[in-house]
């Protein structure tokens, strides 16, 4: 019997006590494609990093066989050294180099004092001509499109002698003429007896694409089919199949008249040709809580952002508040209007690490406890942030302890106390409960519907499609810029959504 | 549990032992002549210009920037008030506000660079360096402006009356417990828990017996120098805008974490300029103090300046990254550094001596934060 080029088997990886990964196996032989589905956080990137080396040997349980020998890799180098390239999402190239000095990036041929530029040019031909890129290697990459620079990413691992490409996410910035190229190439690769791990969300092209596909879901392995028996639809079920259970504690509120109308909200990066945002429109209701699902990159974040005034791009939007046209163009004209954000990215846009818990809290407010000559009345400041750290029951030894050292659960609360302060009409949570353990999530949703209670309006992005149904009371679906589909959550299934979110198709709203 | 509180609070220890040291030191090395009521006097009105200098510089590098222009606009303020001064014989108090708003106006024109376009502040401030000691040069004609005025000299050359002086300082010591009395009794009252009384007392008794040593010391020379008189002014104001004001508050979020700071809706560019607009009127102030001890305004004055206000400021903890730093600190900076120019000008030590050492001194001082920062 032959041996797989690849065989992982039964990989763990816990990440401080949570299992990111639970026994994944899979085995691949050389000139075989593998696709790799599952909604996002289910480990699909982390398996990739344990098998590009990312996570060094030893980091995790299980064993993985490359070519018959056990791969012990503690960089990322040490797997390449194997002829295993991965090619990120974010592509890893130097915009102001050259094709070709990019493609031999840290690999330069010729001696230290001289390099040896004629043979660099020879190759560099050789390997754009195999990737079918008709562009000079002289070209700088910046000049390229996104498509284009994929195919060099390409050919720089041709030129490691690839034997093992992972491609993670190819085609989610490309255009449909880009997306059959790189199919093209990869099926030809598929030719010379490369094998390749392909991760998509897009399942026509999963399957068009395909020997086997693997379903992983909440990091255990599901299901390895052959692409062959399966359809879309097998695909679907499986990456969600689960129950939703008593994770989500709904209560009965009432949901009043239309307080947030929202429209023709268009956003583009200047100088980017698809807008990320397209013509969107939505209504928000008095105390109702608004889920909105869709992919990574389907616009969700970014339609957020409009509505907070903190998109770095060209964007439009009409947007009535309570019967009021409003412009926002700043966070500041947000707040002051009555919108707050829990942003997606808690460490980047969240917190002020080396501040204190309670100086955290107070941040947007700062004004309200301004008293003679511009002085802070830290009595009624301090007041307040313990009066809210009761509240929301932020765990934390001191308000004086620096917000840093708190788990990421309490850090969020701290930021949803935060905007609590600023006394919303309207509060956006965007991921609200990302990377926060159960015990937490609970606490935050059972707050949301507190808030609700009280005449809050929320809206919540989450790629978790269980809870954009166990917590909205309506969801919005997202698709490459554009409102796809709306559903009440009622008789909502998460096949239902993600459907939706992932086939082309007629929008549904 | 209380990290942040303690490393502030070790790295004040440190500095205060480090000074304690460094006076011991040269006392023995100097036969006691160092710590002479008159070369104390002398060592700290000459602290008085780069301390000033400090506090507008830790505020700049508490939200992240730097500001290498200050050399350079210090010695162009103190042209301008020479030229309002003895080309035009301004009244000295016209003279005085006009160079401050001059002064406002240059770190408001830095920090809309900075702000507003974008322009990262090590190359706006590299080009203010080279432009205002261009345009002093232009404007005086590379000659030195003399001789000022008398009325000018009393800003940095005179000493508070002896009587002011004291009754100043005796209203700080009381000021100083009464703090400490009505925030303990704030708390209390808000049910939030007080340190011990003992400690809380006895830090502010600490305090009380510096302040009335030093006093004694300078009123057996001859009083309190003027310029150490307003540099006590700012520390005080400077501390309160820092610690108290929710303008000094949003400096530190903005130097911890812009973006989170932007988010929360904070308007950091407008916060941004304001910095180096205050920034630019200390300038003012050191100008003024400068050009009244020279009795001169001259085309070189203030050359690296900036070096010895940031220097004071690293040693005195404040962290380049942003974030982290004080007002108290960067005096205790300023301090040491003319501590250890004065001391080693006593012992006759060779002035590329005195450079290295200072160099060594700024290199350690970074290096034992980065250590202890490690450690943790």
């Amino acid at each position: 019997m032959t041996q797989p080029l690849l065989d992982m088997r039964g990989i763990v990886k816990s990440f401080s006590g949570v299992r990111a990964l639970n026994g994944v196996s899979i085995q691949l032989d050389a000139g075989e494609v593998l696709s790799i589905c599952g909604e996002n956080g289910s480990g699909k990137s982390t398996l990739m990093k344990v098998l590009s080396g990312v996570w060094p040997y030893g980091s995790y349980e299980g064993e993985i066989f490359f070519a018959g020998n056990l791969v012990k890799a503690s960089t990322i180098r040490d797997t390449e050294a194997l002829g295993i390239v991965i090619i990120h999402q974010e592509l890893a190239l130097v915009k102001e180099l050259s094709v070709m000095e990019n493609i031999f990036l840290g690999n330069e041929l010729g001696s230290f004092a001289r390099l040896n530029d004629e043979a660099m040019h020879r190759r560099t031909t050789e390997l754009l001509a195999r990737v079918k890129l008709n562009v000079l290697p002289d070209t700088p990459v910046g000049e390229l499109g996104v498509g284009q620079q994929q195919l060099v990413e390409i050919a720089k691992a041709l030129n490691k002698n690839v034997k093992l490409l992972i491609l993670d996410e190819p085609t989610s910035s490309l255009t449909t003429t880009e997306i059959d190229i790189l199919l093209n190439i990869v099926s030809e690769l598929k030719q010379q007896d490369i094998a390749c791990v392909y991760i998509s969300h897009k399942l026509d092209e999963v399957l068009a694409l395909s020997d086997w596909v693997t379903v992983i879901r909440d990091g255990d392995h599901i299901a390895t089919k052959s692409a062959a028996q399966l359809t879309q639809n097998d695909i679907i079920s499986m990456m969600v199949g689960r129950e939703l259970d008593e994770l989500f504690p709904r209560e009965e509120h009432d949901i009043g008249d239309v307080v947030l109308r929202v429209k023709h909200a268009t956003a583009k990066q200047s100088g980017a040709n698809r807008a990320q945002v397209e013509d969107v429109s939505f209504e928000l209701r008095h105390g109702e809580i608004l889920g909105i699902a869709g992919l990574i990159g389907s616009g969700r974040t970014e339609l957020m952002q409009c509505l907070y005034g903190s998109y770095d791009g060209e964007y439009q939007a009409e947007v009535e508040l309570e019967g009021q046209m409003v412009t926002i163009r700043s966070q500041r004209a947000a707040l002051e209007v009555g919108i707050a954000m829990v942003p997606e990215d808690r460490k980047r846009h969240g917190i002020v690490p080396i501040m204190s818990v309670g100086r955290n809290i107070t941040l947007s407010v700062l004004d309200q406890y301004s008293s003679w000559l511009g002085g802070v009345n830290e009595d009624k400041e301090n007041h307040d942030i313990d009066d809210y750290i009761a509240q929301l029951k932020v765990k934390t030894a001191s308000a004086d302890l620096s917000i840093k050292n708190l788990s990421g659960g309490n850090q969020q609360k701290a930021i949803i106390a935060k905007c609590l302060l600023t006394h919303p009409k309207i509060l956006i949570l965007d991921e609200p409960t990302r990377g926060i353990d159960v015990g937490a999530k609970y606490e935050i949703y059972k707050l949301m519907f507190t808030l609700v209670k009280q005449g809050m309006s929320i809206i919540m992005v989450s790629s978790e499609l269980s809870e954009v149904i166990g917590i909205s009371d309506r969801v919005l679906v997202m698709h490459e810029g554009r409102l796809k589909g709306q559903f009440d959550h009622q008789g909502l299934t998460q096949e239902m959504i993600m459907n939706c979110a992932i086939k082309e198709g007629v929008a549904n709203v | 549990m209380f990290k942040t509180i303690k490393t502030s609070q070790l790295q004040l220890f440190a500095m205060l032992a480090a000074m304690l040291l460094i006076v011991v030191f040269f006392s023995i090395a100097t036969d006691g002549a160092f710590i002479s009521p008159r070369n104390i006097s002398n060592l700290i009105r000459q602290t008085a210009i780069v301390g000033v200098l400090a506090i507008g510089m830790v505020f700049v590098i508490i939200s992240a920037e730097i500001d290498l222009s200050v050399g350079s606009m210090m010695g162009l303020l103190g042209g301008i008030a020479a030229i309002l001064d003895v080309w035009f014989n301004f009244p000295i108090l016209l003279t005085v506000l006009v160079t401050i708003a001059a002064g406002l106006a240059l770190g408001l024109f830095n920090g809309w660079w900075v702000a507003y376009q974008r322009v990262p502040s090590f190359i706006v401030t590299l080009a203010g360096m080279l432009a205002f000691r261009g345009i002093l040069v232009g404007l005086t004609d590379g000659a030195t402006v003399a001789p000022t005025s008398g009325s000018l000299a009393v800003i940095g050359q005179s000493y508070i009356p002896s009587g002011w002086g004291m009754s100043v300082v005796g209203l700080l010591c009381l000021g100083l417990v009464a703090k400490v009395y009505a925030r303990r009794k704030a708390r209390k009252h808000h049910g939030v828990q007080n340190q011990g009384a003992k400690f809380e007392y006895s830090k502010a008794l600490v305090a009380v017996l510096v302040l009335l040593g030093l006093l004694f010391i300078l009123e057996s020379y001859r009083g309190i120098p003027t310029p150490i008189f307003i540099l006590g002014g700012l520390i005080l104001m400077a501390s309160y805008v820092a610690k108290r004001t929710a303008f000094g508050r949003r400096l530190y979020a903005i130097g911890g974490n812009i973006e989170a700071t932007r988010m929360s809706g904070v308007n950091v560019e407008r916060t941004k300029m304001m910095v180096f607009g205050f920034n630019g009127m200390m300038v003012a102030v050191a100008a003024l103090i400068l050009t009244s001890r020279l009795g001169a305004g001259s085309p070189a004055a203030g050359n690296m300046a900036e070096l010895d206000a940031i220097a004071a400021c690293v040693i005195g903890g404040a962290s380049l990254a942003g974030g982290v730093g004080a007002v108290f600190g960067a005096i205790m900076g300023a301090l040491i550094m003319a501590s250890l120019d004065n001391g080693m000008s006593m012992l006759d030590v060779p002035t590329f001596w005195q450079l290295i050492v200072k160099g060594m001194i700024l290199l350690l001082a970074v290096w034992l934060d980065v250590k202890t920062k490690k450690a943790q």
